[in-house]
């Protein structure tokens, strides 16, 4: 459950809810960006087209995309634990 | 240094691995503790400590957190999760780990409704679906995982879902590290610091370490290049008699941390008088419980929960391995009664825990060594 995992945004689904639709090597997910947000209230921090580092089902981070590149090459030298961490993404059903 | 190949930039890989053999200081020895689960996974799976002089050794510390769950609290999860009624979900990792009398998994075997989820809003989601169920969420996690709990816990409450509830385990990152500064076993010269928790903590709550203890700290990246890179700062500011808070993750890492995560949690949740951490004991101030605000969704208050606690298993000597007394291979369990398959310690269930990376890699490294 440790790993973070990049994606990119792909369209804000549900804006009241902080729901976005990410790509994740090919795998679309939904997931949380409310911790991106500002804490004062205003304007909400991740936009479509951001790369964000993704802990169960949150975004926890921005990331340009050189750092989702070098991320996602990390965790694919991990083998079985990144395949068990996507796996598991896929079962993710956020509504 | 064959490992070195495989890392994203080869080149600067050498020249850390150059540095680092000129900056250690004859005569010395060096113990630097990695915090995090995830550089203890990097570290064997690069073979990182293999690039390092023989007199620089990296200790791995508590910070994986399906590792320094108690078997108490899996015995209270199981309790709950056999309760009529009950949806219990939690993570992957979570149902492998043993308690007194089996594990989540056995748990569902024997009729439980056990699930798993990978997200606390997956856990929501099924609560919608099965209005006349009661769904659990077994939370666990440092700072790094416990902001999502809290956002959970904000729209779950924001929408009235009566049939979900948390039963809550965070645990934050700052008190253990000042119990294993104050233990006597060991004699640590610096930190390589987390690098998730601290994108939500920052780097600020880490000054103490220099501040009282005396110590460096260097909060790092997990690519090989990055945990290098760190020892290098920490020896160098030993070298150079300095002592700071170091941010070598700056690319993911605002030193003040992510403000957002740290006013949900402090919304939803509240630190309990002490939690007990497997093999370290009970430590003061080191675990979070739902906040009064969100006390109708605190699972340890909807159910009867045992609360018996359990020793560790005597065989078992995941504390020393938590604490970076002793190394995984040295534990007398260790890759006989104890595996990946059928673990008796936390450390081994996890793929973040220091001795299933160990077992996972260390064999694999040594070998490749030999060819």
């Amino acid at each position: 459950m440790c790993l973070a995992i990049p994606g990119q945004i792909i369209e804000i689904v549900d804006a009241a809810n902080r729901l976005a639709r990410v790509d994740v090597v090919g795998v679309q997910r939904i997931v949380n960006i409310g911790l991106l947000d500002s804490s004062d209230g205003s304007a909400g921090g991740a936009q479509t087209g951001d790369w964000v580092l993704i802990h169960v089902g949150f975004a926890l981070s921005k990331i340009d995309e050189e750092e989702a590149d070098a991320t996602l090459t990390l965790l694919r030298g991990m083998g079985a634990d990144y395949d068990d961490a996507l796996a598991e993404l896929k079962t993710s059903v956020i509504e | 240094m064959k490992f070195v190949d495989e890392f994203r930039d080869a080149d600067f890989g050498r020249t850390l691995a150059a540095e680092i053999l000129a900056t250690v200081g004859p005569g010395h020895h060096y113990k630097l503790m990695e915090v995090c689960g995830g550089h203890t996974h990097s570290i064997y799976k690069y073979g990182i400590d293999d690039l390092l002089p023989e007199n620089v050794e990296l200790v791995h510390g508590p910070g994986c957190p399906v590792c320094v769950i108690p078997m108490g609290r899996v015995d209270d999860a199981i309790a709950v999760a056999h309760e009529p009624g009950v949806i219990f979900t939690c993570f992957g990792d979570m149902m492998r780990v043993p308690g007194s009398n089996g594990t989540l998994l056995e748990a569902k075997a024997r009729g439980a409704d056990v699930r798993m989820v990978y997200s606390p809003l997956d856990a929501l989601r099924i609560a919608k679906q099965h209005p006349d169920r009661e769904v659990v969420f077994f939370a666990i996690g440092f700072e790094t995982t416990a902001p999502s709990t809290a956002l959970t816990l904000r729209r779950a409450r924001a929408e009235g879902v009566g049939n979900f509830s948390c039963f809550c385990n965070h645990v934050t990152i700052v008190p253990p590290l000042r119990a294993l500064l104050d233990s006597p076993d060991l004699r640590l010269d610096g930190f390589i610091g987390p690098g998730h928790v601290s994108t939500v903590v920052g780097a600020r709550p880490l000054e103490f370490i220099p501040a009282d203890y005396g110590k460096p700290v260097v909060v790092s990246g997990f690519e090989p290049v990055d945990i290098l890179q760190s020892v290098l700062m920490l020896l160098r500011q030993l070298a150079d008699g300095r002592c700071e808070v170091e941010n070598q993750y700056r690319r993911v890492v605002p030193y003040e941390g992510n403000l957002k995560a740290l006013e949900v949690m402090a919304e939803v949740f509240e630190l309990r008088p002490h939690f007990e951490w497997r093999g370290l004991g009970f430590i003061s101030q080191s675990g979070l419980k739902l906040s009064e605000a969100y006390a109708e969704l605190d699972a340890e208050l909807r159910f009867a929960v045992p609360g018996v606690r359990v020793a560790d298993p005597k065989a078992c000597q995941c504390g020393e391995v938590l604490k970076g007394v002793i190394k995984p291979w040295e534990c007398k369990v260790f890759g006989t009664a104890c595996t990946p398959e059928r673990p008796i310690g936390t450390c081994m269930v996890s793929s973040e825990g220091a001795c299933a990376a160990y077992y996972n890699y260390g064999r694999f490294a040594r070998e490749r060594e030999l060819v």
